[in-house]
């Protein structure tokens, strides 16, 4: 490696951190002050240290509750992706079948619709069969773009195992649950963490029909924050701790998937 | 998909089925729906006439609509001429192993991770010229900056508000393509004295080209259809929920 070169890549990798890490230290900065410290003076960090914003936060069920819908309709989303994305990318990384292709790549065309657009449409269903306001509602709203990509992740990773290793398992007697399960499974874990981050992230950080499809009993924390405009103006500090918050889990689980997405990514597609 | 050898097996629409129900329930039905609609004027719930193609004419001629629509492409291609070099450049100089790998990984994904609403309101307090870094730094720099007063500093804010959110995606897409090139490549292009711009040129880009083809229309489609379509959108819907009697439940009104 080229010693110059090396230098000049490395400087650039921190000034784009910089850049990435700048905006997130000031909102965690201004999570730590008060309001009328955010609004008078500038100040680098905070100079009346303050826990309170978290405090309001954690003892207010209002902005708990939140946090738990959230996590919750996530959860089921991701669950139901992955548990219905395994069969249909293993059909299609191994098999030929009439209109495969088109099938395929119709899944992935729903992955590039706009929510937006079927807002109205959802708003109605969701009505008429009576799971407005729950968790399933909108987890089921997010399978719209979760299932197409984690169809499309999981087909990249299944079409990278040799197929000699699923003809041995049938000849061993095998049943394609158990081989699915016992053997295969294991062999793409790597895959089934990298789709799994990606149903996350895209379930977590939509807004638009998670607030539309619930009111009270399941509403997300996205919607929640939009509370904190008030008589009094913008309560900033609460909304700085909040948004840092919404950072976490996320975070947590890219530390759990971390060495998925480094090595795993060298056999999918994403 | 590519290999030409998978054997024909009918029986494996069965599992597909999952999906296809799942994707059906959340899409097909929904999509018809709105194809419905788009061919009537719906005056109320009871009463609806059929009007054929008359809003699709009216969406053509819409001079505002064309101002958006054009304000929207500039916006998108700009969003594309910047995220996609910088994600390229920023895939080639992440580390490829070890536990630094795992941290640039980390911090470059956080950005993802952040709920739009969110990243709309950092930003809003991270450009203003007195309590924000941002416009402080840019300020003192003797910029004249100010988001709210300039329409140009306005759409560069937001432009460079897109690029940190959405450049990441774009890194982890093309780094997921370096990572798969064998090292083999580079020992052949070593040997034959390639420079690093023919080995980027002839190697990393042909690789990276499945990827980079999908990172495209990603952020194309979401840069443009998203901003443009739900504030339509909620305008339709407010005015259809009123309409209807239905009171617009917050979040109908604004993103």
């Amino acid at each position: 490696m080229n010693d110059k070169r090396f230098q000049k890549r490395t400087l650039f990798l921190i000034a784009y951190l910089v850049f990435a890490i700048l905006p997130i230290y000031w909102m965690v900065n201004m999570s730590f002050k008060t309001n009328e410290e955010i609004l008078s003076s500038f100040s680098l960090w905070p100079q009346h240290f303050t826990w309170d914003n978290y405090k309001t936060i954690f003892t207010d069920e209002s902005w708990y509750s939140g946090y738990i819908n959230s996590l919750i309709y996530v959860a089921i989303n991701t669950v139901i992706s992955l548990t219905v994305a395994l069969p249909a990318a293993y059909a299609f990384s191994r098999y030929q079948f009439l209109g495969d292709k088109h099938v395929f790549f119709w899944l992935l065309t729903n992955r590039m619709t706009p929510p937006a657009v079927f807002l109205l449409p959802f708003f109605q269903l969701y009505t008429t069969v009576g799971l407005m306001d729950t968790h399933i509602a909108v987890a089921l709203a997010h399978l719209l773009f979760n299932v197409p990509l984690a169809v499309w992740i999981l087909e990249g990773f299944m079409s990278g195992i040799p197929r000699e290793i699923d003809e041995t398992a049938y000849i061993d007697g095998y049943s394609f649950p158990r081989f699915f399960l016992t053997i295969f499974l294991p062999l793409i874990k790597a895959g089934v963490g990298v789709a799994a981050f990606f149903c996350f992230m895209f379930s977590w950080v939509e807004l638009l029909l998670a607030r539309t499809l619930t009111s009270v009993n399941a509403k997300p924390i996205v919607a929640t924050m939009t509370r904190t405009v008030s008589a009094s103006g913008m309560d900033w500090a609460t909304l700085a701790a909040a948004g840092v918050l919404t950072i976490v889990p996320g975070a947590i689980v890219i530390w759990f998937v971390r060495h998925y997405i480094a090595k795993g990514f060298a056999m999918g597609r994403v | 998909m590519s290999a030409t050898t998978k054997p024909v097996n009918q029986k494996a629409w069965f599992l597909i089925l999952p999906v296809l129900l799942c994707v059906a329930f959340s899409a097909i039905v929904p999509l018809m729906t709105v194809v419905n609609y788009s061919v009537q004027d719906i005056i109320s719930p009871e009463r609806r006439v059929f009007v054929g193609t008359e809003w699709f004419a009216a969406v053509m001629r819409d001079e505002e609509l064309h101002a958006a629509l054009w304000r929207q492409l500039t916006f998108s291609l700009a969003v594309l001429l910047v995220e996609i070099p910088l994600g390229i450049l920023l895939a080639l100089s992440m580390p490829a192993q070890g536990w630094k790998a795992s941290a640039v990984l980390v911090l470059v994904a956080l950005s993802l991770l952040i709920p739009w609403n969110v990243v709309g309101t950092i930003w809003q307090i991270y450009g203003r010229t007195d309590i924000g870094l941002l416009g402080a730094a840019l300020q003192s720099m003797g910029i004249d900056y100010n988001y709210t007063g300039h329409a140009s500093d306005a759409w560069v804010t937001v432009l460079v508000m897109d690029v940190w959110h959405w450049t990441p995606l774009v890194a982890l897409l093309c780094y997921a393509g370096l990572r798969s090139i064998p090292d083999a490549y580079y020992q052949a292009a070593r040997i034959d004295g390639a420079s690093k711009l023919a080995v980027f040129r002839y190697i990393q880009l042909p690789k990276m080209r499945g990827v980079l083809m999908i990172a495209v229309l990603l952020r194309f489609m979401d840069s443009f259809m998203i901003y443009t379509i739900i504030l339509l959108l909620c305008f339709i819907l407010y005015n259809w929920m009123q309409r209807v009697g239905t009171t617009a439940k917050e979040g109908a009104g604004h993103e």
